[in-house]
Parts: C-alpha cells; sequence; structure tokens
C-alpha cells in the first residue's frame, strides 16, 4: 500500500521555490537551445512570440488534466484512467444526439461524464477498498471499451462551431485554451494552499490513518479528490475536442504517463503528502518545449521520447537525494538486495 | 498476500474484464455502405449461388476508422451472398489473442478463413497450421513471411502510396515553379513497417523531382495526435509549399491545426481516401487538394475472393481457372477532376 510507506514531511515553502527554479532553469536551457540551434526562426518576434503561445497551447489540455492528477497524488492515489475519461467524455459530448443540444450540451455531457467516472474510481477506492492503482487500471480499459462502443469505434467529427471555435479564439490576443490552463492552474494553487480542502488533501496523502484520527473523513475526502481528478478530465476532454474538431476512442492516448510525469517532475512525491501545482505546471511545461525544440529542429520523436524519459529518471533521482541523505539511499539499496 | 489485497485483486480484475467483454461487442451498422459489391445477381456466372461457404474470418479490434470499415465492409459483403456464411471471431487486443481465437476457428473447420493479423510475422504460424489442416487461407493488408502460409494475399500497396503522394506534390511544385520547396510530413504510427514503406515511397518519388521532406512530424493515426503533430510543424516551418499527412483519420486533426494556425500558404495531400476528406476535396475549400487512397473496400474484395476460392472457381475475365495469390490494389490519386467518381468508395 502506498500510503502506509510515506514518510509525513512538512512541505517547506524555501524548497519548493528552489525546485520550481530549477525547472525555470530548464526551460531557460532548452529555449537557449533553441536559440543556438534555430537562430533564424528566434530572430524574428512575432515568430518567439507565436512560438511561446503554441507551447502554452499544446500544453493547455494535459496541463489541466495534470493539475487534477497532482491532487490525488498528493492525496496518496493514482490516477491511471483519465486518458481514458477524456476519450469517453470526448465521444459523448460527440455523438449527434448530444450534438443535437448544442454547445452547452456538449460541454455539460463532459463534464458530468468526467465527475461521474471519477465518482466510480473514488467510491471503489475508498469504500471498495481497491488498490488505486487496480482500481483506475480497471476504468481505463473499461471507459476506452465504453468510449468505442459509443463512437461504433469511428472518428465522431464536431460539427459544433462555437465548441471548435474554442480553439482558435484568442482574447486579448492570448489563446483561450491558455486562458482556461491559467484559470485551472490559479484555481489548483489556492484550493491546494488557502483551503481546509488542500490541507485535509497533504494530511490524507501523508498518513491516512493519522488523518483520520484528527477528525478528517478520509474516505469522502478520497472520492473527492477523485471527482476533481476526473472533473479536470471533463475540462480537458472540451479542449482536446476543440483542437482536434473531433473525437474518438483512442483518444488522449497515454495522457496518464505524461500527467504523472509532469507532476513527478513539479517535485509530487508518488508515495503522496508532498507536491506543488505550479512544480506539475512547469513540468508539463518542460515536456512542451522538449516537444517544439524537437520539432523545429526536425529530430526524431524516438531520440525526443528518450530525453523525457531521461528527464523523469533526473528528477526522481533529485527527489531521492533531497530528501533522504546518501548514506540513506544506500542502506535503502543494501535491504533491496539482502531482502 | 492478505485476503482482503486478493478479494480487491479480484474486484479489480472482474471490473477489467467487463471492460473487455464491452469492447468485444462490435458495431453491426453497415448503412448504405457503397464498399460492398452487391449487384451479385446478373449474368455474371461467378454470382450465381454455388455451394455453401463457411468464412471464418478474423480482424483486430478496431481502434480507428479504416479497420472498423475492414471489419464492416467483410460483414457487408458475406452478408450480400446468399451463399455464404460469416463467422466472425474478435482477435481481441494483440497477437497471441489472435492466435487463440484463430485455434478456436480452425478446430470449427471453416471453408476459407479471411484474416486480418496483428502481425504478419507472428500470425505466420497460425497461417500454416490453418493450411496444413486444408483451409485456404486469405491474408488481408498484413503479409505473411511464409508462402505457404497463405493461399491468397489481397493488400494495399504503402509504398505505391507514398510514390503516388510524392509525385503528385512533385508536379504540383513543378508546375507552380517552386525551385527549392519545404515540404512538410506527417505520418502515422512511426514504428509500423506500414509507416516506414510510405515513407520510402513518398522520399523516392520526391528525390526524381530534385525535392526532399524538411520536417516530419509522427501523429498516432487518430485526430487529436494529428493536430498536436501539424502544430508542431506549422511552428517549425513558417513557411510551408506541400504537406504529405499519411491517414485521413487523423488528418482531421492536421486540418483543424491548419485551420488554428491561420495557415493556407500551401496544399495539402492526404491518405487513404475518406469520405471527408473526398468530400473536402471536390469542395475545394481548404488546403487539401488530393488523397491517395488505401482503401478498406478490399475486405469486401477479400470475402467476393474467399467465396470463389471456396467454390473452387476463378476470375471469370482471367484464363486461369483459379483466382490468384497474390492482389496488391493500386494506390490511386483522388483530385478534384474525379473525386465524384470516387465519393461513393470513401469510408
Amino acid at each position: 500500500m502506498i500510503a502506509e510507506t510515506a514518510l509525513p514531511k512538512a512541505p517547506k515553502y524555501d524548497d519548493n521555490l528552489l525546485r520550481n527554479l530549477g525547472l525555470v532553469g530548464v526551460l531557460l536551457v532548452l529555449v537557449v537551445i533553441g536559440i543556438v540551434t534555430r537562430p533564424e526562426l528566434y530572430s524574428d518576434p512575432s515568430w518567439v512570440r507565436d512560438n511561446i503561445l503554441t507551447i502554452l497551447q499544446q500544453a493547455s489540455a494535459i496541463g489541466v488534466v495534470t493539475v487534477g492528477m497532482t491532487f490525488v497524488i498528493i492525496g496518496g492515489g493514482i490516477d491511471l484512467s483519465v486518458g481514458a475519461i477524456i476519450a469517453l467524455a470526448g465521444v459523448w459530448s460527440t455523438t449527434l444526439a448530444t450534438q443535437s443540444y448544442g454547445a452547452g450540451g456538449m460541454i455539460f455531457t463532459a463534464l458530468v461524464v468526467g465527475v461521474a467516472v471519477g465518482l466510480v474510481n473514488g467510491v471503489l477506492i475508498a469504500y471498495g477498498k481497491l488498490v488505486p492503482f487496480i482500481a483506475t487500471l480497471a476504468m481505463l480499459v473499461s471507459a476506452r471499451g465504453l468510449a468505442a462502443q459509443i463512437s461504433g469505434k469511428q472518428t465522431q467529427v464536431s460539427a459544433n462551431e462555437t465548441i471548435n471555435s474554442l480553439a482558435t479564439a484568442k482574447p486579448l490576443g492570448i489563446p483561450l485554451l491558455v486562458w482556461i490552463l491559467a484559470l485551472v492552474v490559479g484555481a489548483g494553487w489556492v484550493l491546494l494552499n488557502r483551503t481546509t480542502f488542500g490541507r485535509r488533501t497533504v494530511a490524507v496523502g501523508g498518513n491516512p490513518e493519522a488523518a483520520r484520527l484528527a477528525g478528517i473523513n478520509v474516505k469522502r475526502h478520497t472520492v473527492l479528490l477523485y471527482v476533481l481528478s476526473g472533473l479536470c478530465c471533463g475540462i480537458g476532454a472540451i479542449m482536446l475536442t476543440s483542437q482536434a474538431t473531433s473525437a474518438q476512442a483512442a483518444m488522449a492516448n497515454l495522457y496518464e504517463l505524461d500527467a504523472i510525469a509532469a507532476a513527478i517532475i513539479g517535485g509530487t512525491l508518488l508515495s503522496g503528502g508532498r507536491g506543488t501545482i505550479v512544480g506539475a505546471l512547469f513540468g508539463v511545461l518542460v515536456f512542451s518545449t522538449i516537444t517544439n525544440l524537437f520539432a523545429i529542429n526536425n529530430l526524431a520523436t524516438e531520440v525526443q521520447n528518450m530525453v523525457k524519459g531521461g528527464i523523469i529518471v533526473a528528477a526522481v533521482l533529485l527527489q531521492q537525494f533531497r530528501y533522504r541523505s546518501f548514506t540513506n539511499l544506500l542502506r535503502r539499496r543494501n535491504v533491496g538486495n539482502n531482502s | 498476500m492478505s485476503a482482503t489485497t486478493r478479494r480487491r485483486l479480484l474486484f479489480g480484475t472482474a471490473a477489467a474484464g467487463a471492460g473487455l467483454a464491452l469492447t468485444a461487442c462490435t458495431s453491426n451498422d453497415t448503412g448504405d455502405n457503397a464498399q460492398v459489391r452487391t449487384d451479385t445477381g446478373g449474368d455474371n456466372g461467378n454470382a450465381a449461388a454455388g455451394p455453401k461457404v463457411i468464412i471464418g474470418f478474423s480482424a483486430p479490434a478496431a481502434d480507428h476508422g479504416w479497420i472498423a470499415a475492414i471489419t464492416n465492409n467483410a460483414k457487408a459483403q458475406a452478408g450480400a451472398y446468399s451463399d455464404v456464411e460469416l463467422r466472425p471471431v474478435e482477435a481481441g487486443s494483440d497477437a497471441a489473442a489472435q492466435r487463440a481465437a484463430l485455434s478456436t476457428l480452425i478446430a470449427q473447420k471453416p471453408n476459407v478463413i479471411v484474416m486480418l493479423p496483428h502481425d504478419g510475422k507472428e500470425l505466420n504460424a497460425t497461417g500454416l497450421e490453418a493450411m496444413r489442416a486444408g483451409i485456404p487461407v486469405i491474408n488481408l493488408d498484413r503479409a505473411f513471411p511464409s508462402a505457404a502460409a497463405y493461399r491468397l494475399q489481397i493488400k494495399g500497396d504503402n509504398y505505391g502510396m507514398g510514390l503516388a503522394a510524392g509525385q503528385y506534390i512533385g508536379e504540383q511544385l513543378k508546375a507552380k515553379g517552386v525551385s527549392n520547396p519545404v515540404i512538410g510530413e506527417i505520418p502515422g504510427i512511426d514504428s509500423l513497417e506500414l509507416t516506414q514503406e510510405r515513407t520510402a515511397g513518398f522520399n523516392a518519388a520526391l528525390a526524381t523531382f530534385g525535392f526532399k521532406v524538411a520536417n516530419r512530424r509522427p501523429a498516432e493515426f487518430t485526430a487529436d495526435s494529428g493536430q498536436a503533430a501539424a502544430t508542431s510543424l506549422l511552428q517549425a516551418l513558417p513557411k510551408l509549399d506541400a504537406l504529405w499527412n499519411h491517414d485521413d483519420d487523423q488528418g482531421i486533426g492536421v486540418l483543424a491545426a491548419i485551420k488554428q494556425a491561420n495557415r493556407s500558404e500551401f496544399f495539402m495531400v492526404g491518405g487513404a481516401g475518406s469520405k471527408a476528406a473526398i468530400d473536402a476535396i471536390a469542395r475545394d475549400d481548404s488546403v487539401l487538394k488530393a488523397t491517395v487512397t488505401y482503401s478498406p473496400s478490399m475486405a469486401s474484395s477479400a470475402i467476393s475472393l474467399a467465396r470463389l476460392i471456396g467454390q473452387g472457381k476463378g476470375l471469370s475475365d482471367l484464363v486461369e481457372l483459379q483466382v490468384p495469390k497474390e492482389i496488391t490494389l493500386a494506390s490511386e490519386t483522388i483530385t478534384k477532376d474525379n473525386a465524384s467518381k470516387y465519393a461513393k468508395l470513401g469510408f
């Protein structure tokens, strides 16, 4: 059980700041590599502006999902079903029947599907006592299956101009999807750092038994965390559907891994009890910037995936060194060898 | 393992199983499918009802439109013959599952087996097993390495598809007098052999004009991955002359990305030949000016040929008394000029 082995530790704000500065450093390095390798592109200010907005826009849907994922992981769980929830919400909201209710009906459907699936996840985990990994893995398979069933395995094109224009709209020169990302990240930050809900999330993830003894309804809180993740997936589904002007059962492929990776390199402990929303956002931006860097240099995506993997490993190693001393790390390894 | 943990595990597995069971149901809705030969009566000698043929059919669970069309076409074509009984078996999600399903099917001794393998190499032994059991195997699209593993292979031409796309783009750019064009490419899943063949054909055709691809961003045959790949590509190439997108289904996302980036200085060629793409080409209101076909109608033809093989008949226009061993469909280029002719063949 993940939560039982967790070492609850009060988050230190200077630590978070340091880590986020580190991620900003990584972003800067990536940008500098871009400038050095493609100076002719970076010499055009309007291209640079477009490029930043493109990176942000490409990070928007996965960024929203990562906010929900960060809450779940801080709360001691994991949600492997986020990609599948997006697919189910996307497909359900683009059926001909749903589309006949207009943009409002489509958005409502996506949000309700996201929340409902999150609720099922949460109830299975909190009250059915399923391990989060198993429960959400089962949901991953089932939700994609249901999405395939509903869509007849076809790509469902959105004929709704309002939905499709969400991806083209640019209030104040900034894409609407980026505004949505900013809004969700802002709301997530407030929720985690300035509300009882946030404090409880950290407590439940750090040590559920202590949290229970302290009077927190751990089960109900766990359900709420998965509902929150589902809601984020519903929002993400609308964003992705508007970008692709369509939805299908195979959409948002492997989003769960991208979201978990972004949360982890953003400083969220996989064992729960610790994490930051801003760090998770930087994690998403690092991935999005790497994608951009590889694209403008026409480099193979296989290498890109290797670099992403390397960054995840580096981030987790950093976490190990930061929170346990080096000798502790060695001792842990010895224990592992003996058992 | 404690009792509770075991119970949790069982609970989870049951839920996962329920999900798989859902996946296993396939849609039978074929609608007015024009990818099927329905004129199965008439004066064509081969069309006259003959001895009953039981055809076993296996294709991977559909995750995108093309595979879905393959299964739907096979079912619809079988339904058009009074002397054909189709026994579809679900191929599951990987080669091992398909092998298991086919073993069961072979034991039922159908007259012919039509299969689209998950992977030709991995299902080769199963093809051999069926052939040895005296059941002719028709390999659909993904070739077996061993010639003894199939009676007939019918497939699309991936290399030819790339060639056709490159040829069209080369000719158009040459006609426009562009000397040093910037050409983009958005393939599908890059690790697949079919993607590599398409790209090889594309590069070969461009090379004859002295052109080459400036940037290549693979997607995953889905619209959202196509949108992401195209967004990256457009950002990398501020000025573009031509773009080949391998798959019309992911092309929905590619076209969306082009619209979102507000770009129109280039023309685009699609791949596969979906109905939406052919309609867009006919309307001529977007950058999409052509598509090169890779039609799932091959599944309909495979069923027709399976019936002929089962009845021991050949193709009536050919001299030979039996159906040939290999058929490779030509990749055709659909443009505004011939879009009306192909409109009914879109899937």
